[in-house]
């Protein structure tokens, strides 16, 4: 059986992938992946807590998953609305490239 | 879970998320993201959230990732290969990722050790008293088994009913933008 620690050590591991990618990807639909990748990293560290720290009446604690509901909700319609930004951006620049994105530089 | 099947799909998950930034063909990166989340629900199954895990696979990799999958092949990006790799950012996020595994190691090694407490019949059957003796969920218990999706029916319309409706307001409000945002541009 996996301990607690397991699943932890797992999901810190996802969760530093996915935040070494959006800093060292320059393409912006990559950058997004990565944040998707984090956000699962949080929900497997949320499910896990709750498998591992029951509710007084010994099933695990539904609190914790009602949050992984509402966090793959939300990051469906953020997924939605990122991705309706990036054509808008891809429409107006020609280019995703987070490099060549430098409107803002002095 | 047996040990095994956690650290095939804990495997799995890690390389799918490895492979993500590895590759350089937007697709295939797409392609990884599937992987790493089809582990990642059979690691939400193993902890017995077995609605969690297939909603990982309908809404990530059936509705997200084709979205994804949709934009790359809307905007043809060709030209990613032929770039030159800068040095710079490899190192930052390496850096990164080696800080925060450093840390991660440091704070595991001294938080305390939990193993999964037993869902047997006996624990099941008990909590069924806390229900109504004819409802599905307390039936399905005293059966020995977990009715997890009656569970989570039951917590979100008792507990979280005004987040739910609160939910379905901010999607409305993601739909209309996106028209918005996507509609061409009268100039």
């Amino acid at each position: 059986m996996a301990s607690l620690n397991d699943y932890l050590l797992v999901s810190g591991l996802l969760f530093a992938i996915g935040l070494a990618g959006v800093v060292l990807r320059r393409n912006i639909i990559i950058v997004f992946m990565c944040l998707e990748l984090m956000l699962s990293a949080a929900n497997l560290t949320l499910v896990a807590f709750s498998r591992f720290h029951p509710a007084p009446n010994g099933l695990p604690d539904y609190n914790g998953q009602m949050l992984v509901f509402f966090v793959i909700t939300v990051a469906a319609a953020e997924v939605a609305v990122g991705l309706a930004i990036i054509v808008a951006l891809y429409r107006a620049r020609q280019t995703i490239h987070t490099d060549e994105l430098t409107s803002l530089k002095g | 879970m047996p040990s095994y099947l956690f650290w095939l799909f804990s495997t799995l998950m890690l390389i799918g998320g490895t492979t993500v930034i590895a590759f350089r063909n937007p697709v295939s990166s797409a392609l990884s993201v599937v992987t790493c989340f089809v582990g990642l629900a059979g690691l939400f199954i193993g902890l017995s959230a077995f609605f969690v895990g297939v909603i990982q696979i309908l809404v990530y990799t059936g509705a997200v990732m084709v979205l994804f999958l949709f934009i790359i092949m809307l905007l043809d990006l060709k030209d990613e290969e032929k770039r030159s790799k800068s040095l710079l950012p490899v190192a930052a996020g390496l850096g990164l990722f080696i800080a925060f595994v450093v840390q991660l190691f440091g704070i595991l090694s001294r938080s305390p050790d939990v193993k999964a407490p037993a869902l047997d019949a006996q624990t099941l059957a008990s909590a069924a008293t806390g229900f109504p003796a004819k409802s599905k969920i307390a039936i399905t218990l005293n059966e020995g088994k977990l009715p997890d999706v009656h569970l989570i029916g039951h917590t979100l319309f008792t507990q979280y009913n005004l987040p739910l409706q609160i939910l379905g307001v901010l999607l409305l409000v993601a739909t209309v933008g996106v028209v918005v945002l996507s509609k061409k541009q009268a100039d």
